[in-house]
């Protein structure tokens, strides 16, 4: 187990490496660079003054060298600047964490609460109609695009209460914020529940193949204990798992979300980031994003060799 | 492994399998839900085709005194800012869509296949290389690295097209690694081998083939991925540029606004895109459930 943390901590870090690469050269190819944009901004082109820039910026230096510093900058929290705001990254990133991981917290209730049981039901009765209906709830879930049914909201609430819920500035009470956050948190919620719901299902139905659960039959125990006793406990563990791939799924919905309900999220500054093509920011947000993920199948990988005794890593 | 027979896995099933006909009735009847996204499917294949033919308006078309008209008769689906006829926008849409998402598909998946063939029938340094970059490429969710590799490119059609096509890379990478290091311990590669038949030969001759099957399960499965990908990328304004009509597209930044004016204008490209999408879904699953009976749920 030792070595194997050690194994798997070493290849983390070269995963991240690798990425920090794949994110620098491909905003270095980016069409542009901010010198350019800054100049065009500004509408007129003096060559002396944009070298001023570049030098500022450190774009005169060799790549490597231009690397290292990000890389350095990165692990001391310094994000760069902000042209856009006019001032430093950090201090227009930090306010925004705590909206994105509401919103997405929220999302993650949702998601569980009705993808997890929903799921139970649908494999306990497999092939019938609830079953039926539910596969296609979940399928229509996986299938409408996020901002599509952000927007319908909108046009609902537009509708029956003559008003858009977008956020317009910041809710003061602990109830207001709930009421603000809760409407794009129930549209990025019932995207990824669908998802919780199909892995929930496909696992129990896994699990209720197996010898013991047969097993369990046959010594009589109840249905009731055979689905929720035996078999649930057993599923939960692979739903658990992949909860990396839920934590992409959910960031993906919160990235169009945050956009049409005009949250001032992490997820829109990215967006808005991009678009200004201001893409210092852009490496910085997608970078820790890498770090994030990287890091939570990390900690699945760890917590699945401590929790399930079947696994041994020997190599 | 399994290989793709659908005539012997039909017969095995007491199908009629004497006619294409007979055959695909019986599909239809086993797989209800994967039959109506065929016909989804179907419908936005000939849509994307027959374009010209079905629809009445060039969707490129502009018309100011037009500017944001209501559905009508003459203009069913109404016109848009710029009084463009929205449903021969979304006709053409399909065009945009189908492109997207079989060229990525196939683009990511091509490359997939290669990695994941040679690192898993090689070994060795190969596969550790091929394993450290699937890694890497799968440390950013899907949608990031789309969004990432599109700020880089620009936006175009192809590059769209590229952007989205190496997010899809690592899925069919290690599907096909995965099937290939059981496949290549198989007698018949043995066999293979000691009648002289070249390294290289044996794994697109014959390991390939036997990949097959997985594959086509990830690629149908893919397919929505990649359109709802699509979408997203030129809602955001990173994707595909105007003036294409693309359904993502025709849904971007205003949209906020068109839901109090012009609700048609975000109504029927979401449909759109959420009804293909949901085709291949359906589709998908009734094609897992056929070529790989193991993960039937």
């Amino acid at each position: 187990m030792g070595s194997y943390l050690v194994r798997r901590f070493g290849l983390m870090v070269l995963t991240l490496f690798g990425i920090s690469v794949i994110i620098f050269v491909m905003l270095r190819v980016a069409p542009g660079n901010i010198a350019d944009i800054l100049f065009d901004a500004a509408g007129f082109v003096d060559p002396s003054e944009k070298k001023a820039i570049m030098v500022q910026l450190g774009l005169d230096k060799p790549l490597v060298v231009q690397y290292l510093t990000w890389i350095g900058g990165l692990l001391h929290g310094d994000l760069g600047y902000s042209y856009v705001s006019d001032r430093p990254a950090l201090a227009e990133i930090l306010p925004r964490i705590p909206v994105t991981a509401r919103v997405a917290g929220l999302a993650l209730v949702f998601a569980v609460l009705i993808g997890v049981p929903l799921g139970v039901v649908s494999a306990v009765k497999q092939n019938t109609k609830l079953d039926y209906l539910l596969r296609v709830v979940s399928l229509s879930g996986l299938s409408l695009p996020a901002f599509w049914l952000g927007l319908l909201v909108l046009m609902a609430a537009v509708a029956w209460f003559g008003t858009i819920p977008i956020y317009s500035e910041a809710p003061k009470t602990f109830w207001a914020a709930l009421g603000m956050y809760s409407i794009p948190a129930a549209v990025v919620g019932f995207r990824s529940s669908a998802l919780m719901m199909r892995l929930t299902r496909s696992s129990m139905l896994e699990v209720m193949r197996q010898d013991y659960i047969r097993t369990a039959r046959a010594k009589g125990a109840s249905e009731r204990v055979v689905n929720y006793r035996h078999a649930l406990k057993n599923a939960v563990l692979p739903v658990i798992t992949v909860i990396g791939l839920e934590a992409a799924f959910l960031l993906g919905g919160l990235i169009v979300t945050e956009t049409v309900f005009n949250i001032p999220g992490v997820a829109r500054f990215l967006i808005e980031a991009i678009r200004w093509r201001y893409y210092p920011i852009v490496q910085n947000i997608i970078m820790y994003i890498a770090i994030i993920v990287v890091l939570i199948n990390f900690t699945v990988d760890m917590l699945y060799a401590a929790l399930d005794p079947r696994i041994k890593y020997s190599e | 492994m399994s290989t793709v027979d659908f005539r012997a896995e039909l017969a095995k099933a007491g199908a009629n399998v004497d006619s294409r006909w007979s055959a695909l009735a019986f599909f239809a009847r086993r797989y209800p839900l994967g039959a109506i996204g065929a016909a989804i499917m179907a419908l936005f294949v000939f849509a994307a085709i027959f374009a010209p033919l079905i629809t009445l308006y060039d969707p490129l078309t502009t018309n100011a005194s037009l500017s944001l008209a209501r559905p009508s008769a003459a203009h069913w689906l109404g016109c848009d800012f710029m009084g463009r006829d929205v449903y021969s926008r979304i006709v053409y849409g399909a065009r945009i869509s189908l492109a997207v998402g079989i060229g990525a598909t196939l683009l990511g998946g091509g490359i997939g296949v290669l990695i994941g063939l040679s690192s898993g029938y090689f070994g060795g340094w190969l596969d550790l290389a091929a394993q450290r970059l699937i890694d890497i490429l799968q440390s950013l969710p899907l949608i990031v690295m789309a969004l990432l590799m599109a700020a880089s490119l620009g936006p175009s059609l192809h590059n769209t097209i590229i952007a989205i096509s190496i997010a899809l890379i690592p899925s069919s990478a290690r599907v096909v690694r995965a099937s290939t290091l059981s496949l290549r311990e198989l007698q018949f590669v043995e066999a293979a081998r000691a009648i002289g038949m070249s390294e290289v030969r044996i794994a697109v001759r014959h390991v390939l083939p036997n990949t097959l099957a997985p594959l086509i399960v990830l690629g149908t499965a893919q397919l929505g991925a990649t359109i709802l990908i699509e979408a997203t990328l030129s809602f955001l304004g990173l994707g595909v540029p105007e003036p294409h009509p693309s359904w993502g597209r025709m849904l971007s930044e205003s949209a906020a606004e068109y839901v109090r004016t012009a609700p048609w204008l975000v109504i029927f490209p979401g449909l759109a895109i959420s009804a293909v999408v949901f085709g291949t879904n359906l589709l998908g699953d009734a094609v897992r459930d056929i070529l790989d009976p193991r993960q039937r749920g």
